[in-house]
């Protein structure tokens, strides 16, 4: 028999092995980050300049730009959001507090949850199945955005039951006792609760959408694209304002840096690296967006 | 507890609901291929017309280099979207009259064509340029410079896997060395040529090489490898000469000697089987009834020369220029093939044929 002493000491070195093996896979991971980043900037950084963010596409490397797909990716991305949001936090809201927990529920639940996990190709098919093929949207900026919108609804749907699920039950016990119906406690307090939560679902929805190129290519996203979505979304006659450019063929960063890649010339591959640096910096600064709104949110909560 | 961000981003929640809502409902037809403004049989070009293009992936930097010089030419008026859906998900889409113009990197297959008929659309079959695919092995590789095809059978074919593993199997005085395979990916228009024109049957070829889509890798896995060969389009080889060497092509059903390619080899039609025409299919349709239509593909004939070696691809000799020149004047539809692929045929034979569809 060890003495107590021997034991506790192997289990202290143990409780050691593993802290230091959880360190080596948190810095693997940062390392891998900052290789990643490093490489992208010692390739691209040099290329990143006003002329390479306002110009079309190329065949000359040197003159190359990224123009109708930074555009065309932001442009999905609005119409990703604007339908995949509203729509996955409804659909969460109604599954978490309205719905009845039973069978059909449960069936409901565990298909969201793999819905979460299908390759994003299947959902490329779909799109070409249901927005081309049978609704006739063409392959344009509505059809790419609809698309992605599918791909990260489950996300949202899931992050919003989450987020609902942990604001305490007494927060709806104590305003339904005062009177409240149950629209106005999802209204007044269970969405302005769980904002923080749901954001911070949405950013990782959308970061994911953001950088998908083969559902993209499925619907028919075109490689060369010199021209910016038709006509023009604000114009100065009635009635100033127009949806008619979600019908016009798109184009996405993730798709040019694609084609860039496959290229022989060596200057393509430096052109490519700048369009992910590009592509980064906007995920970035969408997630900083979002990081600043859960942030206010979570500040006006005191419970 | 007041929650005034909160709220007002709730309430805006409705606002995009409203919006997508209206977006939906003027979301009409027509976005179709987008391809729309070209309506009526005016020769006028109207102002924001579409010049659709879809198809294979290497016609790609030919047909990006001819709508970037012909967008400037018509000083934006006309827009022209080119995909890369490949040469079959190119066709899909031309023989149901989605696109104005499809590249393809071999001629239309009899299932398209039959597609194409039933489907009422009549097309033209322009060769547009040469693609010539390079045996390449590493520099180092000191002891070969020029093999035949009866070699590259004997290397490629299905029953070579597993047995046929070394470089003396080939040629006894070659080193006592494994070699090292890479070629196209089992999808890609590259691997049916090669299989084609060596084996004798597209996609007819032993499975344990290294096989990637992105002709990069290829570069790669070659320049890294003393005892590699592999095949790969002319103009990975050409942007990347000091990393690779090109061998000659012995073709036993020619009496030419091996031939290195070269743009003077293919454009003279020595380098054979390995080079390949490169085809623009165009809708007959569109090509009446839409001035811009028409004159992208003009264009495309008339600057394919400098366009396509500007992109390392080789261009037709000048008098297989004027034939398809002459062919878009005629407005004579259909194809040369029959819905078979043929290898190591001189352009100016393609074209001399009578088309059908």
């Amino acid at each position: 028999m060890d003495s107590l002493a021997v034991i506790v000491a192997r289990r202290k070195r143990q409780d050691k092995l593993f802290g230091a093996l959880g360190i080596a896979c948190t810095s693997l991971g940062l390392i891998m980050l900052v290789v990643l980043l490093g490489d992208l900037m010692y390739q691209g950084f040099g290329r990143i300049n006003w002329q390479f963010l306002t110009s079309f596409t190329s065949r000359r490397a040197g003159s190359a730009g990224i123009l109708a797909a930074w555009v065309g990716s932001l442009a999905v991305m609005c119409i990703t959001g604007l339908t995949a949001v509203p729509l996955g936090v409804a659909a969460g809201v109604y599954m978490e507090e309205y719905g009845r927990k039973g069978r059909i529920n449960t069936i409901i639940e565990v298909n969201i949850a793999n819905l979460a996990g299908v390759p994003s190709i299947i959902y490329g098919l779909m799109g070409l199945g249901v927005f081309i093929t049978l609704f006739d949207f063409g392959r344009s900026f509505l059809t790419g955005g609809l698309t992605l919108a599918l791909l990260i609804l489950p996300i949202v749907i899931v992050a919003t039951r989450e987020a609902l699920r942990t604001i305490p039950v007494h927060v709806r016990e104590a305003a339904y006792a005062l009177g409240a119906t149950k629209w106005q406690v999802v209204r007044h307090h269970l969405l302005p609760y769980s904002l923080g939560g749901i954001t911070t679902g949405v950013i990782i929805a959308m970061s994911r959408a953001i950088g998908e190129t083969a559902p993209l290519i499925a619907v028919g996203a075109v490689a060369y694209l010199a021209s910016l979505p038709q006509p023009a979304p604000f114009s100065g006659e009635f009635p100033f304002v127009s949806f008619e450019w979600i019908e016009s063929p798109f184009t996405v960063l993730p798709i040019l840096m694609f084609n860039w890649t496959s290229r022989p010339q060596a200057d393509f591959q430096s052109n490519a690296a700048a369009a992910g640096l590009v592509l980064i910096a906007i995920t970035l600064s969408l997630n900083a967006i979002a990081i600043f709104i859960r942030y206010r949110a979570r500040r006006r909560i005191k419970w | 507890m007041r929650l005034i961000l909160g709220n007002a981003i709730v309430r805006r929640i409705g606002l995009p609901t409203l919006l997508l809502a209206i977006v939906a409902g003027c979301s009409s037809k027509g976005g179709a291929g987008g391809s729309g403004g070209g309506s009526g049989t005016s020769s006028e070009i109207k102002s924001g017309a579409t010049v659709t293009v879809d198809g294979s992936s290497t016609v790609f930097p030919v047909a990006e280099a001819v709508a970037e010089d012909f967008m400037k030419s018509q000083n934006g008026k006309v827009n022209v979207t080119v995909g890369i859906a490949g040469t079959g998900g190119g066709f899909k889409r031309f023989v149901r009259g989605e696109l104005d113009v499809a590249n393809a990197s071999r001629p239309i297959s009899a299932d398209e064509m039959k597609a194409a008929k039933e489907n009422g659309i009549e097309y033209l079959e322009l060769p547009v340029c040469f693609d010539a695919l390079t045996v390449a092995v590493n520099p180092k590789a000191t002891w070969v410079d020029s093999i035949t095809v009866a070699e590259l059978k004997k290397i490629w074919e299905p029953g070579a896997q597993g047995t046929i593993t070394k470089w003396n199997q080939i040629r006894p005085e070659w080193p006592d060395k494994p070699f090292v395979l890479f070629g196209a990916g089992t999808d890609s228009g590259t691997f049916d040529y090669f299989t084609e024109a060596v084996c004798g049957k597209a996609k007819s070829s032993r499975g344990d090489f290294t096989a990637s889509e992105d002709d990069n890798t290829l570069v790669q896995g070659i320049e890294g490898n003393e005892a590699a060969l592999g095949y790969i389009p002319f103009a990975y080889y050409d942007s990347n000469k000091a990393k690779l060497k090109a061998l000659a092509i012995d073709w036993e059903k020619d009496t030419l000697p091996a031939t290195l390619p070269s743009l003077e080899a293919v454009v003279s039609g020595k380098y054979n089987p390995l080079s390949r025409p490169l085809f623009i299919y165009v809708n007959k349709k569109s090509m009446t009834d839409k001035p811009h239509v028409r004159a992208y593909v003009d264009f495309f004939i008339k600057n394919a020369k400098p366009l396509a070696t500007e992109v390392s691809y080789l261009p037709l000799p000048d008098k297989a220029y004027e034939m398809v020149l002459e062919r878009i004047k005629t407005m004579k539809t259909g194809t040369a093939f029959g819905g078979v692929p043929e290898v190591g045929l001189p352009v100016e034979d393609i074209l001399k044929r009578d088309p059908k569809s």
